[in-house]
């Protein structure tokens, strides 16, 4: 889309056009282009030259177990970090949408958990199963269950899961309880009038009318998993026990500043951005569909 | 006749009141550990130590935010909430500014290596701070800036959610406005000032409360080129008031600590709630 009327002159809008240029450039294409650049090199061991390794650095990366198991890891995480922010988000959409009255309390009750950071919903996390001090540690030990995500590396995951789905739960409910609202009353009525029941109704009737709010959301969350879940990582478990935890983006951090093997950790960025890149590829290809629809 | 229908599908009776409990079970489930991060942060140290710590909040709240606000662990937090207040208002001011600016030439100027410039800015679209962190560092390290405002603040205004948001909004206004402005010969930057930033103002509001809670929440970025304690933002310093080594954490202090944290973000967002998800559904889209 254009617009028919435009100004005339070209020097103003260079100029009003050249701080966003600017700071992308220094901050954005620069750093990239650096970690690109980086990703073929490697240090020497006394770290005063870097020497040439071409795609070295990426192919030790593909055959190295620690890194192909932070993939796996990425997949497993982000995927129960989906699933279980999305599905009681549905669910509680569905009844706020049932209601007449009353449903703008519980909404505004259901946003709160969008405003914690990631870090601090990992510190909340982290004090109720914290070994020592936690509540519910504490009453799981009574249960005779001895919780501790200190050392069992599928009680770390199952906790930074649940920290990092749960500031999410909000805003899915956001997106779907809009969607709920914007179904037509009438088809809904229309199959009651048939006869058709509340969950025969759901199955057949909403959830279709609702894919293209779930295939945005999955996509979005996906994201989010992917790579704003840092702060929870690294306050409940830094990537721990034997990096049972450690994602992608925590292993860029730790390989890059706390092991400082740079041609390593800029080969792992350039791998996140052809990550990102197609993440970003399918959203598109979603949004153009849904500016038709 | 809708009439009958509703109660069909609007629940009445036993199905509406099992409908409130659902919700209302699911209201305390969320709000669970946000709660007992408050009853923690009115308790004393002794209280948490020796689990089960109460359910109820005691009578330490003002010991404990006096505590947190004005001594801290590393840092009064008091100081770190106003580098989180520094920082939150300048990214979102310093996004919305240059995005307004960037939106207009590029809607409202044909000049040469506008679609280039249109790719470069819609490219950073695609690569989180996250994704480049070591030479964005280099970069900042390099400037001087670690340790400062302007390191925290500008790596984080290259994105371009907002001229995008911009930019498809500047294309409703009607053209006849652009016309008449040319006419009477006002200046582009006279239309910019008089006609375009007061129509934006709903947009700019949604997108600033979007913004300040993005800004706010940063963790790894301040993280990195934060080490002095005095310039730690308050999300960040958390995890850094938990002692290094096997020596309890002072809870009441950490727990007060998170929840001044997120008092700001969750007063924008309740507070400003019709702006808010309209920004959400809008930066989204």
């Amino acid at each position: 889309m254009e617009k028919r009327v435009t100004f005339r002159g070209w020097m103003l809008p260079l100029l009003l056009i050249a701080p966003q240029v600017a700071i992308s450039v220094v901050f954005f294409f620069y750093p990239a282009g650096q970690a690109i650049w980086q990703s073929l090199f490697i240090p020497d061991p006394f770290g005063l030259s870097m020497k040439f390794v071409g795609l070295g650095n990426f192919e030790f990366l593909l055959s190295d177990r620690f890194y192909r198991a932070s993939f796996v890891t990425t997949a497993v995480f982000s995927v129960l970090v989906t699933l279980c922010s999305m599905i009681p988000a549905l669910f509680l959409a569905v009844m706020a949408d049932r209601l007449i009255k009353g449903s703008g309390v519980y909404r505004t009750l259901l946003i709160w958990p969008y405003a914690v950071a990631p870090a601090i919903a990992g510190v909340l996390w982290l004090f109720m199963f914290n070994t020592r001090v936690g509540v519910v540690s504490w009453y799981l030990g009574q249960l005779g269950y001895d919780w501790n995500h200190v050392l069992n590396g599928g009680e770390a995951m199952g906790l930074v899961v649940v920290a990092s789905a749960w500031g999410r739960i909000s805003y899915n409910f956001l997106f779907f309880f809009a969607a709920l609202q914007a179904v037509p009353r009438s088809v809904i009525e229309a199959a009651a009038i048939d006869g058709a029941r509340f969950w025969r109704r759901f199955w057949t009737i909403v959830l279709p009318l609702l894919s293209p709010t779930t295939f945005f959301l999955l996509v979005v969350n996906i994201v989010y998993a992917f790579f704003e879940t840092f702060g929870v990582i690294h306050t409940i478990t830094a990537g721990g026990p034997q990096q049972t935890t450690t994602i992608l983006v925590y292993k860029v951090f730790s390989d890059g500043f706390v092991g400082q093997d740079l041609g390593s950790s800029a080969a792992q960025s350039v791998i996140l951005l052809i990550v990102v890149g197609l993440l970003t590829v399918i959203q598109f290809k979603f949004i153009e569909k849904r500016v038709h629809y | 006749m809708a009439r009958e229908v509703h109660g069909m599908v609007e629940k009445r009776g036993a199905g509406l009141w099992l409908t409130h409990v659902f919700m209302i079970l699911g209201v305390l489930v969320i709000f669970f550990p946000i709660w007992l991060a408050f009853v923690a942060s009115t308790v004393t140290q002794a209280d948490i130590i020796r689990p089960p710590m109460p359910v109820w909040p005691g009578d330490q709240l003002w010991t404990n935010y006096k505590n947190a606000l004005f001594s801290g662990i590393n840092v009064p937090v008091g100081t770190m909430l106003l580098n989180s207040l520094i920082m939150a208002v300048g990214i979102a001011a310093g996004k919305i500014v240059i995005s307004l600016l960037s939106a207009f030439a590029i809607v409202y100027f044909k000049f040469p290596g506008r679609t280039v410039f249109f790719w470069l800015i819609f490219l950073t679209l695609m690569l989180p701070v996250e994704v480049r962190i070591v030479p964005t560092y280099e970069v900042v390290a390099g400037f001087g800036m670690l340790n400062s405002y302007s390191g925290l603040i500008f790596p984080l205004i290259a994105s371009a959610t907002a001229t995008f948001l911009f930019r498809q909004f500047f294309l409703t206004i009607p053209d006849e406005l652009a016309e008449a402005a040319r006419v009477d010969g006002a200046r582009p930057m006279r239309f910019f000032w008089d006609i375009v930033v007061p129509m934006s103002r709903t947009n700019i509001a949604a997108l600033f409360v979007i913004l300040f809670i993005y800004g706010w929440n940063q963790y790894l970025w301040p993280l990195l080129i934060t080490t002095d304690p005095e310039m730690n933002t308050i999300v960040m310093g958390i995890k850094q008031m938990f002692p290094s080594g096997d020596d309890f954490a002072h809870w009441p202090t950490i727990m007060a600590t998170s929840i001044l944290a997120m008092i700001p973000p969750v007063i924008v967002v309740v507070s400003m709630q019709r702006l808010f998800i309209r920004g959400l559904v809008d930066s989204e889209k």
